[in-house]
């Protein structure tokens, strides 16, 4: 997108979420891929994910699906298709960790690491189950 | 009128598409764009919304970009309310002349506001708003103070806490003053639907949000917000800390219909102490020290005295 400066701007600008030349009809059921998102779309950029210093990562096998991280996701990064969760969005993430608060499962289905840790090896070095002390 | 959806457990909610969108410049782990989340998912019709000063507003429409998938007005300080009514009132005159585009898609109209531009700037426009009788819901997201603006205290900012007009110190505990009961003064302007939600408690918010949409006059919510650049807590805990927050009763999840009619829809199995509340964010960190200590038992004393008032108002309802 062009770099304008403060005195560039139209009095009352307008910004349009998706292209003006594509039709959305409905636009609570179309799903983000399917979407004409536009370039003044936050959608279309990933200005916040620098902020992350720590990513969540995913471990399928363990997920129970309960989508606790999918509500509780403050930046909609939480992948969820049909009732199941499907992966991390990491062009939106900022990296708070909510979703691996509220996750349920023992070992947690998401953890934190690294900004830089490859996601193979994190998944290599997953703690094992925690036995509950009596 | 178009179909309530239905959403019975959170797999079948997890669903809904957002509405609203990422790389917006809120904090991470902030609760605002949870509660907004939560109150777009609760429909599938068309919306018509406004935000306030404050903190959504500013970090969701930095241009170039935009975070907002529907309409969405870009407003003054207190007007967010009657920028939303003033729309809704063009539709109603369109309706009544034949005039509308899609008159089998009836929108919804929402306005959200920060506490500060619901609590002190925009209040007398939004009672404006609620006697006049428009059809549109006021969402407040309710953080307890200005945190746009870097912490200033507002008249929803409880006794004790410190912020920059407040400082805690040598003289001072910080506030002065205990928090507006705004939800008696919203159900005493008649509305047909006042409710206090909070994000944490999805499937209550949900409940409350779909009854708010569905009855006809203006709506009060008040969402509990909790700020992690404010409160002072780390990033990952706004849940937990929402949790303690409801738990502990200092922020009961209850609704007035018809300004009458009470009801407490989250009684906690296990009452936490208000210590518990306190003791995880910073903003009371001083009360802790000895001198202070008799503030926490005070707390304690107007919450349960202020639940106890609660059970009452709903013993007393007509039904």
């Amino acid at each position: 997108m062009e770099k304008r400066g403060w005195d560039d701007f139209d009095p009352g600008v307008i910004l349009f979420s998706f292209e003006k030349d594509k039709k959305v009809t409905d636009i609570a059921t179309t799903e983000p891929e399917n979407r004409p998102y536009s370039q003044s779309n936050s959608f279309s950029s990933d200005q916040a994910s620098g902020w992350r210093v720590e990513k969540p990562i995913f471990k399928q096998d363990l997920c129970i699906d309960c989508q606790f991280c999918w509500i509780y996701c403050p930046d909609m990064s939480i992948i969820s298709r049909d009732k199941k969760m499907v992966g991390v969005d990491y062009d939106h993430c900022k990296g708070c960790g909510i979703c691996v608060e509220v996750c349920p499962t023992n070992p947690k289905s998401l953890l934190m690491f690294v900004e830089a840790k490859e996601e193979a090896e994190a998944l290599a070095e997953w703690p094992e189950k925690k036995k509950e002390e009596k | 009128m178009a179909e309530q959806k239905k959403i019975k457990n959170l797999k079948e909610f997890s669903k809904s598409v957002d509405r609203f969108e990422g790389s917006n410049l809120l904090c991470p782990g902030c609760a605002h764009s949870i509660i907004v989340r939560e109150v777009l998912n609760a429909t599938n019709d068309d919306l018509v919304l406004s935000a306030a000063t404050g903190c959504l507003e500013v970090s969701t429409a930095v241009y170039p970009y935009t975070s907002w998938d529907a309409s969405w007005i870009h407003i003054g300080f207190e007007n967010a309310t009657t920028a939303v009514a003033g729309a809704e009132a063009m539709y109603k005159a369109l309706k009544r002349k034949g005039r509308l585009l899609q008159p089998d898609r009836p929108p919804k109209f929402v306005a959200f506001a920060g506490d500060g531009a619901t609590y002190d700037i925009g209040f007398q426009w939004l009672s404006g708003t609620f006697e006049r009788g428009h059809d549109v819901m006021h969402v407040t997201l309710d953080n307890e103070v200005y945190a746009n603006t870097g912490g200033q205290s507002s008249s929803s900012t409880p006794i004790g806490s410190s912020t920059t007009t407040a400082p805690a110190g040598r003289v001072s505990y910080g506030e002065k003053r205990v928090k507006k009961d705004m939800m008696s003064i919203m159900a005493a302007h008649g509305a047909p639907y006042v409710a206090q939600v909070a994000p944490n408690k999805w499937k209550d918010m949900i409940k409350k949000i779909q009854h708010g949409f569905a009855v006809e006059g203006p709506v009060y919510i008040n969402a509990m917000s909790a700020c992690t650049t404010e409160w002072r807590f780390d990033v990952a805990d706004t849940i937990a800390v929402s949790d303690l927050a409801t738990d502990s009763l200092v922020f009961p999840l209850y609704e007035i219909i018809d300004g009458e009619t009470w009801n407490i829809t989250y009684r906690p199995k296990n009452v936490i102490p208000v210590r518990d509340y306190l003791a995880a964010q910073g903003r009371f960190k001083h009360l802790f020290k000895p001198e202070n200590e008799y503030l926490i038992d005070e707390w304690q004393q107007r919450i349960d005295k202020e639940w106890v008032r609660l059970q009452r108002m709903e013993e007393n309802s007509p039904r």
